[in-house]
C-alpha cells in the first residue's frame, strides 16, 4: 500500500528519517501478513515500549498540567483557546476538503474561517458553529486516505502518540497549517506549541479517565479505536462494512481448545459470533 | 500530534448514549423510528435525573435495564465481542461474560452519561437499506451545543422486532473493538482469565466510586 506513495511528492518538510521508516514499514508490512493477528500491528512490541514511556511522560507532565490549566483557567478562556486553535484547524480542513473534491465542505467550511476570523475576533470566538455551521474536519492523512494510499502498519509516536505509517507521514504536512508555523520567533512558536498541547490534553481528561476503566488492555483498546476512528473518518463515516475474520486478530490460546468447536455447537446460527462474521459486505 | 490525538476526542466523553434508546417502542417499528423513540426517551430522562448525571450507577443500572436492555440482543453483543471462543464457553461461562460485560458497558454509559446537557437532541439521517434487509445500520447524530456526536446502531430483525448489537460512538463500534481485546485475554488465560479480568475491572471501578 505505502508502495503506492510516489516519494518525489512527498513534500520536502519530510524529514528522511520519516520516509525511511515509511520505507521499512513496506517491507515490514508485507512481511508480517503472515499471521492475521500481525497484520495491522507488526511492531507491537515496540510501539508498546512508547506507548508505557508516553504513559509515563503524560502521567508526570502533561496530565498534572492539564489538570491545574482547567482548575485554574476560567471556562470561557479555555475556550477561547480551543476556538483559536480550531480556527486554523478548519482552514486546514477546508484546503484538505478541496484536495478531496468535497468543494461543498471546502466551501463551509472557508466560510467558516472567515466568519470566525473576520467576526470572532481572529477565531476565538466560534460565531460560525452559533450560526449552525458544522465544520467538516479532515487532514493530510484523510486527503492521502481518500486516494487509495492505506493505513499501513499501526505505530505510536513518541510523545505524539496512536499513528500509521500514512498518518506519520501526513503528520509534518499538517504541522504546517498549525499556528506555531505562522511566526518566525522560535519563542512564539515553543509558547505556541506549549499551549496547543495543553489545550488538547486538557479536552481529554474526561476521555483518558474513563479509559481507565473500561479498557481491558489499554494499548490495544487505543490501538484499535484510532485504526477505527481513522477509518471512519476517511469514509466520512460511511465506511464500506468489513466482514470480520473468523478468527480474533491476536496470539493463539495457550490451552489449545481453538479449532475443536464443532460448528454444531450450541448458539444459534443467527446470533453466532459466525454468522455475525461472514455477512457479506453490503 | 496531538492534532492526532485531537480527532480522537470522541469515545469516551461521548460514549453516553451508548444505549440511548428507550421504552415506548413497539413491536414491528421500523429499525429508524426504534432507534429514535428510544433514544429521545433515554435523554429524556437523563435531563429529567440530576442523579443520573452525576453518575449514580444505581439508577443508570435501573434506567438501562427498563428502557434499553428490551431492544438489545445482549447476547449477540456478547458472543461477538468473545469471538470464536463464545462456542467454547460453557453456559455457565457465558452467563458470566454476559454479566461482567454488561456491567463494564454500563459503567462506561454512566459516566458519559455525565456529558448530557439539556440542549441536546436526536437527529436520525438517512438509512440505506432494503424493506428485506434484517440487518441494518441507523445513523443518528447528537446535536447541542459544539461539533455534533456521530451514533451510529447496527440492529438485527428478530422476529417482527428490531434489536440493536453495536453502537458506533464517532467512527468505533464499541463491541467490535473489545474483539482484539477479549481474544488476546482468552489467548493468555482462557475464558476465565477474561471473565477474572472483567470482574476485576468492575471492582476496581467500583471500588474509585
Amino acid at each position: 500500500m505505502i508502495g503506492r506513495f510516489a516519494p518525489s511528492r512527498v513534500p520536502g518538510a519530510l524529514t528522511g528519517g520519516l520516509l525511511a521508516l515509511a520505507l521499512v514499514g513496506c517491507a515490514t508490512i508485507d512481511a508480517a501478513r503472515g499471521g492475521p493477528g500481525q497484520r495491522l500491528d507488526p511492531w507491537e512490541n515496540w510501539n508498546r515500549k512508547v506507548f508505557n514511556f508516553n504513559t509515563d511522560v503524560d502521567n508526570l507532565v502533561l496530565k498534572p498540567v492539564a489538570t491545574v490549566y482547567t482548575d485554574v483557567m476560567p471556562q470561557f478562556v479555555r475556550r477561547s483557546v480551543a476556538n483559536f486553535y480550531n480556527n486554523f484547524s478548519d482552514a486546514w480542513s477546508a484546503i484538505n476538503n478541496i484536495l478531496q473534491g468535497k468543494l461543498q465542505a471546502g466551501m463551509e467550511d472557508v466560510t467558516r474561517v472567515s466568519t470566525n476570523t473576520l467576526f470572532g475576533l481572529f477565531g476565538v470566538l466560534d460565531v460560525a458553529s452559533e450560526m449552525g455551521l458544522d465544520r467538516h474536519y479532515e487532514d493530510f492523512g484523510q486527503t492521502m486516505g481518500r486516494y487509495g494510499i492505506g493505513a499501513g502498519a499501526y505505530m505510536v509516536l513518541p510523545i505524539l502518540g496512536p499513528s500509521t505509517v500514512r498518518d506519520a507521514v501526513a503528520l509534518p504536512v499538517d504541522r504546517l497549517a498549525t499556528p506555531p508555523a505562522f511566526f518566525d520567533s522560535t519563542g512564539t512558536q515553543v509558547g505556541l506549541t506549549i499551549l496547543q498541547v495543553i489545550n488538547t490534553r486538557s479536552g481529554l481528561l474526561g476521555a483518558t479517565r474513563v479509559l481507565d476503566d473500561i479498557a481491558l488492555d489499554k494499548y490495544t483498546f487505543v490501538r484499535d479505536a484510532y485504526l477505527q476512528r481513522r477509518r471512519s473518518l476517511v469514509f466520512d463515516g460511511n465506511e464500506p462494512e468489513t466482514p470480520q475474520p473468523p478468527e480474533p486478530a491476536a496470539s493463539e490460546p495457550a490451552g489449545g481448545a481453538a479449532g475443536t468447536a464443532a460448528p454444531s455447537a450450541s448458539a444459534p446460527p443467527a446470533s453466532g459470533p459466525g454468522a455475525a462474521g461472514s455477512a457479506p459486505a453490503r | 500530534m496531538i492534532a492526532r490525538t485531537r480527532t480522537f476526542t470522541w469515545l469516551f466523553a461521548t460514549a453516553a448514549l451508548l444505549f440511548a434508546f428507550g421504552a415506548q417502542a413497539q413491536a414491528g417499528q421500523a429499525p429508524d423510528a426504534l432507534v429514535k423513540t428510544v433514544s429521545t426517551d433515554v435523554l429524556d430522562s437523563v435531563k429529567a435525573d440530576k442523579s443520573i448525571q452525576s453518575g449514580d450507577l444505581k439508577k443508570v443500572i435501573a434506567l438501562v435495564d427498563q428502557k434499553v436492555m428490551p431492544y438489545v440482543d445482549f447476547q449477540r453483543m456478547t458472543s461477538s465481542a468473545v469471538g470464536r471462543y463464545w462456542r467454547q464457553a460453557t453456559p455457565e461461562q457465558q452467563k458470566r461474560l454476559q454479566d461482567e460485560f454488561k456491567l463494564l458497558l454500563v459503567r462506561t454509559y454512566s459516566g458519559a452519561l455525565s456529558q448530557v446537557n439539556q440542549e441536546q437532541t436526536i437527529e436520525l439521517k438517512p438509512m440505506r437499506s432494503q424493506p428485506a434487509d434484517t440487518e441494518v445500520v441507523v445513523r443518528t447524530e447528537i446535536r447541542g451545543k459544539g461539533d455534533p456526536i456521530q451514533l451510529d446502531y447496527r440492529l438485527a430483525k428478530a422476529g417482527d422486532s428490531w434489536k440493536i448489537y453495536d453502537v458506533n460512538v464517532m467512527g468505533v463500534w464499541l463491541v467490535e473493538n473489545y474483539r482484539n481485546s477479549f481474544a488476546q485475554e482468552i489467548g493468555a488465560n482462557g475464558i476465565d482469565g477474561l471473565i477474572g479480568k472483567l470482574a476485576e475491572r468492575n471492582k476496581s471501578a467500583a471500588a474509585k466510586g
